[in-house]
């Protein structure tokens, strides 16, 4: 059993009449990238805040890096990096100027600061834009001096939330690059996404989330086996013929969704006879995404 | 892990102060001519006004001229406006618009660093912004003297208590709209109310008592005090009234922001 960077059990948390996280477990072995998934409003963020103290919760047992949360918050803090979803940045302040202050937020001794802000640089290939104020940079340079902020002083774990959120593809692509290169070298990682594709190419393991609670948690290809099975055949046609399809298929026992152009009957392998037309395809972690969180987002 | 061993984690500890502080110092960078220059142009403006208006009608209150008595009136006006704005509208831009305070709280900084952090670097600054209305009115004709040296001290108490009540009103207020309410209902009568241009004995008596409870009086008699000769067993309580109203306001405003940063 590989020691656990967070472990949450039973935790709850109301905003009075909402129940915002509803007994929620969830663990990140340390060395692990975990994924976060689920649809807006599912509690995603709220555990994340959670995980720094900024939110308390009603009851369970929240654990970060062996610390008990939130008397312990402090210590965990020390050691995590956070990456927030909306940017904070100072932003009449320089590239370094930003990294300069968190590492003193972060403590870092006199000696150790010049060497930290050189290595997040690196890491974030700023280095040349080190001059440069904040609000001078493109979205994709900010996020990745968010990145780069959260690892001034070697974090154990990071935290992000929504890393990628709002960034054009081949702006995320690279910060993809930037997360798995992090992980390669053993830090532990928990991501918060609504971006299916982004979980399934960077988390070892996910948990999906719905209304405030993990409905599953696996290897990404484990849980699309397990829920969608391995083959997928979209029908598409007009509303009339997609619902007589999602009937026939319901009726002989084929789970079905829709995306909202067709109805995709999942798991049809071995079915080949009795199947309408369609186009066949792999099954996918969306698939899971959608039959396990609904097809409506409240 | 490179982290010093002793670094023990527990309440209102320097190294968090000092990086919240750091990170006031070098925003200050960007902005600091423009704060200047209104602070040093403000009670200049203030004294030419007062001192060329009124002092054509009122050439004396009490037993000194009326520059001497407004030049050191005015140190508490530029203490409360150096510390009380800066922290309502910084504090509620902090948190509301830049989210600055999410990213100090996701490190090793609780709320009630963070606060103390605020409030120590504006009382900093009105500390010395305070001193800014004694050198002007020193051109105008006020006689410099040993006991000003101890302004800045003074003005570094009261500032940290305005501070602190700034802190606490953006931490309670909805929108920054509602700013409007606490300016016109208890900072414009502070600092009008305070003995800065006219006295207070010349005031009803109600008014007198309101004079006294407010903490920018004391602010007002110990500078000038401080300026023109002590008065041991008032100056006593001058002082216990700031640094009571200091204290006072850094606990309710750590705890007005704790309520609206932690939820």
């Amino acid at each position: 059993m590989p020691a656990l960077a967070i472990r949450l059990r039973s935790v709850v948390k109301r905003y009075g009449e909402i129940v915002a996280v509803d007994g929620l477990d969830l663990d990140v072995p340390e060395g692990t990238c975990v994924g976060l998934l689920g649809p807006n409003g599912a509690g995603k963020s709220t555990t994340m805040r959670m995980l720094t103290a900024q939110t308390i919760a009603d009851s369970g047992e929240l654990e970060v890096l062996g610390f008990t949360l939130p008397r312990e918050s402090k210590q965990a803090r020390a050691l995590c990096g956070v990456v927030p979803q909306m940017d904070n940045l100072d932003t009449t302040l320089t590239v370094e100027q930003n990294l300069r202050v968190f590492a003193h937020l972060y403590r870092l001794g006199r000696n150790e600061r010049r060497e930290a802000i050189e290595r997040a640089l690196q890491v974030s290939n700023l280095t040349e834009r080190r001059a440069s104020k904040a609000d001078e940079l493109s979205g994709g340079m900010r996020r990745r001096l968010l990145i780069a902020r959260a690892l001034v002083h070697r974090p154990r774990l990071l935290l992000m939330d929504e890393p990628t959120v709002g960034l054009d593809p081949q702006v995320r692509q690279e910060l993809w690059a930037l997360i798995d290169q992090l992980r390669s070298e053993g830090t532990s990682i928990l991501m918060s996404t609504h971006y299916i594709e982004e979980a399934q190419r960077l988390a070892d393991t996910v948990t999906i989330m719905a209304h405030g609670s993990a409905v599953a948690t696996g290897r990404p290809r484990e849980l699309v086996v397990q829920h969608a099975g391995r083959d997928v055949l979209e029908v598409y046609g007009p509303p009339a013929r997609l619902a007589e399809v999602e009937g026939e298929a319901v009726a002989s026992g084929v789970r079905t969704r829709r995306t909202g152009t067709s109805v995709a009957l999942l798991g049809i392998e071995g079915r080949d006879g009795e199947l309408p037309e369609g186009v066949r395809r792999s099954a996918n972690l969306e698939d899971v995404f959608v039959l396990l969180t609904g097809e409506e987002v409240a | 892990m490179s982290r010093r061993p002793n670094n023990r984690l527990g309440r209102l500890e320097r190294s968090a102060i000092q990086g919240v502080l750091v990170r006031e110092i070098t925003n200050f960078g960007s902005f600091w001519r423009s704060t200047t220059f209104a602070s040093t142009v403000d009670p200049t403006i203030y004294l030419l006004a007062f001192g060329f208006g009124f002092g054509t009608l009122v050439s004396r209150v009490g037993e000194l001229d009326y520059v001497e008595f407004v030049g050191t009136g005015i140190v508490a006006t530029a203490v409360l406006f150096s510390s009380v704005f800066p922290a309502m509208f910084g504090t509620f831009v902090k948190y509301q618009y830049q989210r600055t305070y999410d990213a100090i709280l996701a490190a090793p900084v609780d709320t009630e660093e963070l606060v103390t952090g605020e409030a120590l670097w504006i009382a900093m600054r009105a500390g010395t912004y305070g001193n800014v209305p004694l050198l002007v009115a020193m051109v105008f004709g006020l006689d410099p003297s040993l006991g000003m040296l101890l302004v800045p001290f003074i003005a570094f108490i009261a500032g940290f208590g305005w501070a602190c009540f700034g802190i606490m009103i953006a931490g309670l207020l909805k929108s920054i709209d509602n700013f409007n309410y606490v300016t016109s209902t208890v900072i414009t009568p502070t600092f009008l109310v305070a003995g800065t241009f006219f006295p207070l004995s010349g005031l009803p008596d109600w008014a007198q008592v309101l004079g006294n409870v407010n903490p920018l009086h004391h602010c007002v008699e110990l500078v000038r005090h401080a300026a023109f000769g002590w008065d041991p067993s008032h100056d006593a309580g001058h002082l216990a009234a700031l640094v009571a109203f200091a204290i006072v306001m850094w606990r309710l405003a750590i705890r007005a922001l704790e309520r609206k940063l932690i939820n």
